[in-house]
């Protein structure tokens, strides 16, 4: 236990963080919207693949993230079409987006499983670097880490500070009342779904192209099922996302430091410390998140249109 | 039919009345699934044409592969048998309105424990092992679900994000262990992560000279039993009251906490039985990973059977011919086997998005 176990948990809890908050971030607008995806797991398997695909191809990361990002909305829209236009169930409509996700990311990573990439470049934050106790990884990070909490900010402040956002709750919240104010539902829910699916391909990439720096079948290891937990956690707000992705991505760091550490725990047992840590988060948090949740979540709207 | 004919007569017009009934409806069921694979099958061959493999071979190759051997057809009621049980084990709790998509993890619990019992009591008879590992699987698949269905009955969380969460805990359990302390010592076989292998009276007996075996019929009797308990007694009379009106049962004094904990458990237990019968029956040994995603496709199967258990042993075995669909053009064409998701998941969205090809709304 020292400065540099510190410095790495710390680099390691926001680096393993972020594409969470991402993911998080966009299922909240989905949620906000009414709509619960469980095929965020696909979308950032998606993300993954073409992110990581695109990156070789062009030898330029960034075309990599963007065209990730661009898949995982265009791919989000199979969803929305699902659940909006066709008003299908939304549990089985997000499985059918998991298992597109789980079986064309497969094909598409197919001729890349084993590569390596060199990543997105990574900047150093100016000036902290002189501190005495600072490692060198401790504030050296890619551009997506440091724009992770203004995206954050910035979903917040098109919630809760827009008309666009107002709409997009309403529609949540009583897609009746929303609809007789003259709200388009549809097109609301096919917004909120491409949005979605936009930052859950960035998130998607990030894990491939920034953080693994390869791809490998299945990487996601259930990220999206962490997110959509994460979601109920942070009852719905986007800033309440960034202690969740934060509290996720530590128990990740803490368990690959102790790995590292050699700490003589099975690597088996430390593996599980995230997904039982989003359970217990969960558990602890029960109380009163019923009414904090949309009005309409879940619901298959009917009404005229 | 007027008021003069006799009663023996009236009786037999509405014996051949009822058996044309169910006639054309077995007709007209079986003509929607065929236009729902059918749809799904000519989209599936447009993603093989793009990944530049020949759709044609394909599916003639899995045709005569699974369908025209006996071989090929006794390994595709191989694959069938985890199917049918993860599927009632969605099917169940579906009924009280629980969502388990937990099915994966209760399989690898199922499997963990009946593997302890298996390399434990090593000196069992057959006529007592075999019923232990019934058990030992039932209870551990079982208690799995029960922790889910006991944190939903107590309104902390929401069985879907338990179970989906689960799922990625178990097969680590079974990594744990098969890794670690069980791992086998034996000379070629320890280079493979496995457990020791079962003793000759805990592998399930197989039947006709193929791997078939007597999961299938554990399988059918609790489809019957499942059939027979939702329709014929008063559980399932409260079971189907919960699913549609909870607060109603509950004033009309259900226990609906209870019946949610044990439809739960059930319902573990019997994704348990479908692990314990793959490494007992199958593999005779525990290994990481064993299950190539049978409890998500158990899922997608008692949905599209609208928890029926017809519709359940159809897509059961319909599903199943994807799944060695998926292993075969893996080893002909390299196609690789997570490919077979695509094609679950367009005939998902052919039924998601023509709810009325199956006859019902979603």
């Amino acid at each position: 236990m020292n400065w540099a176990f510190f410095g790495g948990l710390l680099s390691g809890t926001i680096m393993y963080g972020v594409p969470l908050l991402y993911t998080t971030l966009g299922e909240v607008i989905g949620q906000r919207a009414g709509m619960v995806n469980l095929g965020l797991e696909g979308i950032l398997l998606i993300g993954a693949s073409v992110g990581f695909a695109v990156s070789i191809e062009t030898g330029n990361p960034w075309l990599g993230v963007g065209a990730a990002a661009l898949a995982g909305a265009l791919f989000n829209l199979v969803y929305a079409f699902l659940v909006a236009t066709r008003r299908a169930n939304q549990l089985a409509s997000g499985l059918t987006v998991m298992f597109f996700g789980m079986g064309i990311s497969a094909m598409v990573g197919r001729a890349y499983v084993g590569g390596g990439i060199a990543g997105l470049a990574r900047y150093q934050v100016p000036g902290v670097a002189a501190l005495p106790w600072v490692t060198r990884t401790m504030f050296n990070y890619d551009l997506l880490v440091y724009l992770a909490v203004p995206v954050a900010v910035l979903v917040w402040w098109v919630l809760y500070r827009t008309r666009w956002g107002l709409s997009l709750r309403a529609v949540g919240e009583n897609p009746s009342a929303a609809f007789a104010a003259g709200r388009r539902i549809s097109a609301l829910k096919y917004q909120a779904a491409l949005a979605c699916g936009f930052l859950a391909g960035i998130a998607g990439a990030h894990l491939s192209v920034a953080l693994a720096r390869t791809w490998t079948e299945g990487m996601t290891g259930g990220r999206g099922f962490v997110a959509v937990a994460l979601v109920i956690f942070s009852k719905w707000h986007p800033l309440r996302a960034i202690v969740g992705a934060l509290l996720f991505g530590g128990a990740v760091t803490l368990q690959l430091q102790l790995q590292a550490m050699g700490a003589g725990v099975s690597p088996f047992l430390l593996n599980m410390i995230p997904y039982l840590l989003t359970l217990g988060v969960l558990l602890v948090w029960s109380g009163a998140r019923r009414f904090a949740a949309p009005g309409a979540l879940g619901r298959v709207y009917s009404g005229e249109e | 039919m007027s008021a003069f004919t006799s009663p023996a007569r009236r009786l037999r017009g509405a014996c051949a009345a009822g058996v044309r009934v169910v006639r054309k409806g077995w007709a007209i069921a079986a003509a929607r699934y065929a236009i729902v694979l059918a749809i799904a099958l000519l989209a599936y061959a447009v993603v093989l044409l793009l990944a530049g493999k020949n759709p044609l071979q394909a599916y003639s190759d899995t045709f005569s592969f699974t369908l025209g051997s006996w071989y090929g057809f006794s390994e595709v009621v191989v694959r069938m048998i985890p199917l049918l049980l993860t599927a009632i084990a969605v099917a169940l709790p579906s009924k009280l309105g629980l969502i388990n998509v937990g099915g994966e993890g209760q399989l690898y619990m199922g499997a963990w424990l009946a593997t302890w019992g298996a390399i434990t009591f090593t000196g069992l008879p057959a006529a007592v092992f075999i019923p232990l590992l019934i058990v030992l699987g039932f209870v551990g698949g079982g208690v799995w679900a029960a922790v889910a269905g006991f944190f939903r009955a107590r309104g902390l969380v929401n069985e879907t994000i338990t179970t989906l969460l689960m799922n990625y805990v178990s097969p680590l359990i079974v990594g744990f262990f098969v890794y670690g302390t069980w791992r086998s010592r034996e000379v070629g076989a320890s280079a493979f992560p496995q457990s020791a292998a079962f003793p000759e009276a805990a592998r399930l007996p197989r039947f006709f000279d193929t791997r078939i075996h007597l999961g299938l019929v554990l399988a059918l009797i609790l489809l019957l039993l499942f059939w027979f308990v939702l329709e014929k007694t008063a559980w399932g009379l409260k079971m189907r009251a919960i699913g549609g009106n909870p607060e109603a049962a509950r004033r009309l004094g259900v226990r609906l906490g209870l019946y949610i904990i044990v439809a739960m458990f059930v319902a573990g237990g019997i994704a348990g039985l479908a692990g314990m019968a793959e490494v007992s029956a199958l593999h005779g040994r525990l290994r990481a990973g064993f299950s190539p995603g049978y409890g998500f496709t158990g899922f997608l199967i008692s949905w599209l059977a609208g928890g029926s258990p017809l519709g359940i042993l159809t897509m059961s075995f319909v599903l199943a011919v994807v799944f060695s669909a998926g292993s075969l053009l893996q080893i002909t064409q390299g196609v690789p086997f997570a490919a077979v998701n695509v094609l679950m998941a367009l005939i998902l969205f052919v039924v998601l998005m023509k709810p009325r090809l199956l006859g019902r709304l979603s």
